[in-house]
């Protein structure tokens, strides 16, 4: 049994290792349009709702806690503790989705959205010369923005149906101090996306 | 086999461990939102950066367990960063050395920043 753990955990790091190179990829992406479109990226990042990243960095912190205390519940065979921090992860996660969806729904009705379907807002200075027109650089970050929050968001998502599956079956009892590997590696999953949100917040939201 | 494995006993856990991680993550995410409304320049990429790397670590060795764990996860877990260190690092230099860091279809002027007078059709590459 220790060894089956110890090899589940090991499969569980190789894969967190290929989701890192996942959104790797993307930030290089990201890091290379804002240098090619410095100007844009500090404007359009003055449209994202400061409070409301905040707030669901906070919100995928304290869910991120009720994890691991889900984790230290299984570890010492507290079934109903259990239970119930794993709901509570849940609660957090549904905070959080409903809080992007809120921001999205406000970035659709504004049309800041990627280049095809960006409107020009208020403050933004920088036209292409070429035609006249608002450069491209503003609707490129909202292309970045909305791949890699939706990407994100999708993780979450994926992250519910996990937890579900482990509130059913810590239910039936079971987990115990013998048996947790289920809810040890999707406690690793979900600290993985906590910590790529890490990254995200400051990228989309604080970089001037 | 040995019987006193630390991921089975976790006698380093704990909730009081699992608090104190969560209010740092806390005061740190406090302390990056509230620089963010300060105008350091170029620094306020830095101390972004550098506080999301100092709170992925700690959610990394305490929430992840890798401070107690065997280490084989964390030799995976920073062989993973530093593939991906290594494809920004390369991704970069390059980009760095091109001239088109702005769009193609630039004509020489930079929108805010007063740029240099642009000698003709070929503008002096910028030395980034």
């Amino acid at each position: 049994m220790e060894q089956q753990f110890d090899t589940s955990k090991i499969g569980m790091w190789l894969f967190l290792a290929t989701e890192v190179l996942l959104f790797g990829g993307l930030f290089v992406g990201f890091g290379l349009m804002q240098a090619r479109y410095p100007q844009e990226f500090i404007e359009a990042h003055e449209h994202l709702q400061r409070p409301l990243g905040s707030l669901n960095t906070v919100v995928l912190l304290i869910s991120s806690f009720t994890m691991v205390m889900a984790v230290q519940a299984a570890q010492r065979s507290q079934k109903k503790k259990l239970i119930v921090f794993l709901l509570l992860t849940i609660l957090c996660a549904c905070i959080f989705l409903g809080v992007k969806y809120f921001e999205y729904s406000h970035k659709f009705e504004e049309h800041l959205l990627p280049p095809r379907w960006y409107h020009a807002q208020p403050g933004d200075t920088v036209h292409d010369p070429s035609t006249g027109g608002i450069s491209h650089g503003y609707g490129t970050f909202f292309a970045f923005y909305f791949m890699m929050t939706g990407l994100h968001g999708f993780h979450i998502l994926v992250g519910i149906i996990l937890l579900s599956w482990l509130v059913v079956r810590a239910n039936r009892g079971e987990f115990s101090k013998n048996y947790f590997t289920p809810v040890d590696l999707v406690g690793l999953y979900w600290h993985l996306v906590d910590m790529i949100w890490i990254y995200l917040f400051p990228l989309f939201y604080l970089i001037k | 086999m040995s019987q006193h494995s630390s991921t089975h006993e976790h006698a380093h856990g704990g909730t009081s461990l699992y608090v104190r991680t969560l209010i740092t993550l806390l005061i740190l995410t406090a302390i990056t939102v509230g620089a963010s409304y300060i105008d350091f320049g170029q620094g306020n990429v830095v101390i972004a950066l550098f506080i999301a790397t100092i709170k992925a670590t700690i959610v990394a060795l305490f929430f992840m367990h890798l401070r107690y764990d065997k280490p084989v996860n964390a030799v995976i877990a920073c062989a993973g960063f530093l593939f991906l260190g290594i494809f920004l690092m390369f991704c970069f230099i390059d980009f760095g050395s091109r001239d088109g860091l702005r769009p193609v279809n630039w004509n020489g002027k930079l929108p805010v920043e007063t740029a240099a007078p642009a000698p003709g059709a070929a503008p002096a590459p910028a030395q980034k």
